[in-house]
């Protein structure tokens, strides 16, 4: 799969228009945490990381706790399959990301932000922290920021080691705590009882990077792009097959088809929305709009055109999770290798439809008794597959497709 | 003072980010009305949904929820409904903050359930009717309870792991691990050991401990506590009835058996009763009808360990305020819990000169059995096998100790739990509560109840203040009916004083010294005290007493199954009222005791040859494993 970065100037109405860095800041101190927080709820922002939920209800929630200390972390763990969009800001937008981050600390009274950075990233880790140190010159980080009494703020950078449970909020913060990477009950939610047990902001890099712009440009400019409900515009990351993938500003809403149009994969038989915990489109659904109230993802687009084997792909899939499960709740820990060996199954020509029915009751079963979000998800791709390309999987020449590549 | 769980340590992820109930539940928002089931139920802020249930006759399953234990929610199997939520919530960890409406018993609920059993057992390598937890397994139970009759998602039938059967004292077989983190929240945040710990991930995932090393090669102090509370048989004690069966059918073996105090008040719960019944008298007629030669009371060496350790630490004082010798260390510490001997050796090796020298009393009776014994009644002691029922998994471990040998040959020969001799006693036939009650053998036949009381927490403490004032002061212990109450509970850690007043003339160096003692158990309240000694902050305490487990004795790693705060105390209380019925209740006044002493151990308590056979030494392991 091919997932070089589209090298091309990036266009797009709201993160990719032109930004000063520092001018975000700026701004927030100039109108006070109330009206970032107005602002922040006006736009209707919600999370890019997938879950979608409010920004500014977090953000409030922490703003209105009375703590010692409280903390706001980007999420850089960006481990879902097919998903490289952060990467682009942090490498080609860090302004964005950075001042986001320092906004958000002001709004909900944090000294400390923290980024938590997929293993894999190391690589830019220099150039961030190069421009970490940039911003403390220019006054954008340390004491009184921009000559503001008692705004203190700085941001660390930690570095992840290659769990994808790791980008879940909660295992995210017991890894920051030096723990095994492993999701908490919750509740208490992070906004409660998150980073040493503080009430903790965690958003991913998108999301942040959004907020200097709506605060320059305000609420309601930025629900002008995308729908009522998905308010602004997106990062996808397109890969798979199609001839122009990367990454692309779009507007909620975009329908799947108009997107395949853009990044050239008009032949594809199906889309891989949300990476592997997302689900998979067939070409009949295509005029299905991508928002968080249709065909919602974090950003991950994956495109997959008539030679691929859909079984080959859930495969792929499943052992993803298999691997990856943090392996501490039953059926996530287990469900996981009975649906990958129930593949396997169909592979050999060796099942009952009866086993796979009861592996996809199984299925929904994970979905809801799950501890997090990955096992709560991993089930996603085998149930859609099945369900959407049954004709191919179960009546298949062979391997599945035509040339069973 | 506070409890155990307010120090723990990693794994944090087992930590209890729960919402802290109000301590005053009168003010707004302090109570909670939910609707279970459609049942309005009032509960303080915070209450988890299990326990809501469980105060309202409303059962949920749980396999990882232990009441000892911090919250898991990990096997999910107490999964319920509440209005609202996408996701079924784990009951056990779900604090109810605001009006809910839950269901128990739906079938989504019960769906999930049979899934989480089915996939449990798919991985489930064994069959019950081979197995020691056979009708007290808890996944088990849950099978029976949802009615499993086949194996929907398959079942294994070759192991995936070895068992490790390198330690002495506990077994582990993760082949029958469902993964429930019980045993190490146990060993990590109950004892603070952390010797397991769950290593790798997603289906990799397996309970070890450090570099998957063998048991035996890591700083497990083989308390057991992890077997106690394990659902499944996964950790089990190492069980030496095979050889103790065939040594008692072996004509030239003369079988002895020495029963410690905690087996006697918890063995009932192994045949059905209720915790905290006493089945002394019947068990050493089940004893002798197994085919024991010889039923020895432990209790009788708890007495002699009193008047050991009791003089030593008279012995240490002396020479701190008379002899103004810097060389004896003060406080002095307990050495009869094995468990502690360990976690001492390993976590604190610079502070072994604080330990009393004195043996515990199963390893006194060893040595004298082989010894005394023996001479007294003419029997070789190379004849004689030396059994020792004792409540714990870490006494098995000590009787292989290599020091364990001063009689010249291995002073006991096995080490047998409370649970492993249920299992004797039912193998042979005998129903145990039914049992005609007879006492103990000659020449041991008298123990006193300080003896008994040495197997709750602070028992050793109260046994050797009364025998201490006493022999100071010529008086009994100002309190009334001997029960020296500060001394008894459960707090994690215990600290009074009795002040010596009008010492006999041989004492008078202890006028107006007020003794300070502590008392504590469990591991992690034993490492509290420890770094107040590393701090300097006990340089004023005198004796300090410290049992491995949670409960002390009675709650030991060889007790039966289920274990529980609540469990423990009836186990205790039988204990202490055992005590006030008997006439016989200070160590000293124990007539075998004093018969000893004038046959055998002739020069008195830690004299020279008391020394040879009753006190021992120890080893300095330290923390880091080759
Ligand atoms: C298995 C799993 C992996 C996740 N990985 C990421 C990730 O890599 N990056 C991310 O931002 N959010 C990830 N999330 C979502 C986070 O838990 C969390 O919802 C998000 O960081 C919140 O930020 P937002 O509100 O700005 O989206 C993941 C969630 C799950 C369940
Ligand atoms: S759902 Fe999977 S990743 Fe999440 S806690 Fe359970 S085992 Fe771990
Ligand atoms: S551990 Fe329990 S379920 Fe497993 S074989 Fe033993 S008794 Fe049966
Ligand atoms: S016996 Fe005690 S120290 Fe050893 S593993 Fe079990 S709980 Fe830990
Ligand atoms: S060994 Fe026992 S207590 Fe430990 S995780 Fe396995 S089943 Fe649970």
């Amino acid at each position: 799969m091919d997932i070089s970065i589209n090298k091309s100037p990036r266009q797009g109405a709201v993160l990719f228009s032109p930004y000063l860095r520092g001018e975000g800041i700026q701004k927030a101190l100039e109108i006070g945490r109330e009206n970032i927080l107005f602002e922040i709820r006006e736009s209707k922002l919600k999370g890019r990381g997938g879950a979608g939920f409010p920004t500014a209800t977090k953000w409030m929630l922490v703003a209105a706790s009375v703590a010692k200390e409280k903390f706001i972390v980007c999420n850089a763990d960006e481990g879902e399959p097919g998903t490289f969009k952060d990467r682009v800001l942090l490498l080609e937008y860090p302004e964005l990301v950075f001042d986001g981050i320092v906004i958000a600390g002001y709004t909900i009274g944090a000294k400390e932000g923290i980024i938590y950075l997929r293993g894999e990233y190391e690589y830019m880790l220099q150039s961030l922290e190069d421009y970490l140190s940039k911003m403390r010159e220019d006054n954008l980080l340390g004491n009184s920021i921009l000559g503001q009494e008692g705004f203190d703020f700085d941001i660390s950078i930690r570095l992840g080691s290659g769990a994808y449970v790791c980008g879940e909020e909660t295992a995210l913060i017991e890894s920051l705590e030096g723990n095994r990477g492993e999701a908490r009950n919750r509740p208490p939610y992070p906004v409660n009882t998150g980073y040493m047990n503080r009430p903790t902001v965690v958003n991913n890099v998108e999301t942040l990077a959004s907020v200097p712009h709506i605060l320059l440009k305000g609420g309601e400019w930025f629900k002008k792009y995308g729908t009522d409900k998905s308010t602004g515009s997106k990062l996808f990351s397109v890969s798979g097959d199609c001839t122009r993938p990367g990454v692309y500003e779009l507007p909620w809403g975009t329908k799947i088809s108009e997107l395949l149009e853009i990044v050239g994969g008009e032949n594809a038989k199906a889309v891989q929305v949300g990476g592997a915990s997302g689900s998979c489109i067939p070409r009949s659904q295509f005029d299905r709009t991508l928002a968080y109230e249709d065909a919602a993802t974090g950003g991950s687009i994956i495109i997959f055109d008539k030679n691929r084997s859909m079984l080959k792909v859930l495969k792929n899939f499943m052992e993803f999770f298999v691997e990856e499960s943090c392996g501490q709740c039953t059926p996530c820990r287990i469900g996981n290798v009975k649906l990958l060996e129930g593949i396997k199954d169909i592979e050999r020509r060796n099942y009952t439809f009866s086993y796979i029915n009861k592996l996809k009751d199984l299925g929904r079963t994970m979905q809801v008794a799950s501890k997090c979000g990955l096992g709560q998800s991993s089930p996603n791709a085998f149930i859609s597959i099945l369900e959407n390309f049954k004709e191919e999987i179960f009546n298949y020449n062979g391997f599945g497709g035509t040339n069973g590549k | 003072m506070e409890s155990s769980k307010d120090n723990l340590r990693a794994p944090v992820s087992q930590k209890p980010h729960v919402i802290e109930k109000p301590k005053d539940t009168s003010g707004i928002g302090g109570m909670i009305t939910v609707e279970i089931n459609e049942k309005k139920i009032t509960v303080p802020l915070g209450t988890t949904i299990l326990e809501a249930c469980n105060d309202n006759q409303i059962h949920i399953p749980t396999l990882c929820h232990h009441s000892d234990l911090c919250i898991a929610g990990v096997c999910r199997i107490c999964v319920v409904e509440v209005e609202g939520m996408r996701t079924l919530q784990a009951a056990c960890a779900f604090p109810i903050t605001a009006p809910l409406k839950i269901k128990t018993s739906t079938p989504m609920v019960r769906k999930a359930r049979r899934h989480i059993l089915d996939l449990m057992l798919s991985e489930h390598y064994g069959e019950c009717y081979s197995c020691f937890r056979n009708q007290n397994c808890e996944l088990q139970a849950l099978a029976k309870e949802y009615g499993v009759d086949e194996y929907t998602f398959g079942h294994v039938n070759t192991p995936r792991y070895e068992v490790d059967r390198s330690s002495a004292s506990v077994i582990r077989d993760m082949n029958k691990c469902i993964l429930c983190k019980r045993c190490v929240r146990t060993c990590i945040d109950l004892q603070e050991v952390g010797v397991l710990e769950a290593i790798n991930r997603g289906h990799e995932t397996h309970i070890g401990t450090f570099l998957d090393k063998p048991l035996a090669d890591v700083i497990c102090i083989n308390c057991g506590q992890c077997i106690n509370r394990c659902p499944t048989s996964a950790l089990r004690a190492n069980d030496p009835s095979d050889e103790i069966w065939a040594a008692i059918d072996d004509p030239t073996k003369h079988v002895v058996i020495q029963t410690a105090p905690s087996p006697r008040a918890g063995i009932g719960e192994e045949f059905g009763l209720e915790p905290g019944h006493s089945l002394t008298g019947e068990m050493n007629t089940a004893l002798r009808r197994i085919g024991f030669d010889r039923v020895f009371d432990t209790n009788f060496t708890a007495d002699l360990t009193i008047m050991e350790e009791g003089t030593e630490l008279l012995n240490r004082l002396k020479k701190v305020i008379v002899d103004k010798d810097t060389t004896v260390k003060l406080p002095q510490f307990t050495s009869c819990s094995p468990g502690w001997v360990k976690f001492i050796e390993h976590f604190y090796p610079e502070y072994l000169d604080y330990l009393s020298t004195a043996k515990s009393p199963q390893q006194m009776f060893g040595a004298v059995i082989k010894t005394f014994y023996a001479q007294e009644t003419g029997i070789d002691p190379k004849d004689i096998v030396s059994v020792a029922l004792m409540p714990c998994s870490a006494k098995k471990f000590e009787c292989n100790r290599p020091e364990m040998r001063d009689s010249g040959f291995k002073d006991v020969d096995y080490g047998l739990t409370t649970r492993e001799l249920a299992k004797m006693i039912k193998e042979a036939g005998i129903y145990l509560p039914e049992m005609p009650k007879s006492h103990f053998d000659e020449p041991f036949g008298d123990a006193s109840g300080a003896g008994l009381i040495f197997g709750a927490t602070g028992g050793v403490m109260e046994a050797a203040l009364r025998t201490v004032y006493e022999l100071v002061t010529g008086r009994e212990v100002p309190f009334t009916n001997l029960n020296i109450e500060p001394c008894r509970g459960f707090d994690g850690i215990k600290q009074a004083s009795v002040l010596l007043e009008n010492c006999k003339d041989e004492y008078s160096f202890l006028e107006g010294v007020e003794v300070k003692f502590i008392v504590a158990h469990g591991t992690a309240n034993a490492k509290k005290v420890m770094e107040l000694l590393r701090k300097g902050l006990l340089s004023d305490v005198h004796f300090v007493e410290i049992m491995a487990c949670p409960g002390g004795c009675i709650g030991g790693g060889g007790q039966p199954i289920p274990t529980s705060e609540e469990i423990r105390k009836k186990r205790a209380e039988a204990i202490y009222a055992e005590d006030e019925s008997l006439t016989l209740r200070k160590s000293h006044e124990n007539p075998h005791v004093q018969y000893i002493y004038e046959k055998f151990l002739t020069e008195g308590p830690c004299s020279h040859k008391s020394h040879e056979l009753l006190h021992t030494h120890y080893t300095k392991r330290g923390r880091f494993i080759a």
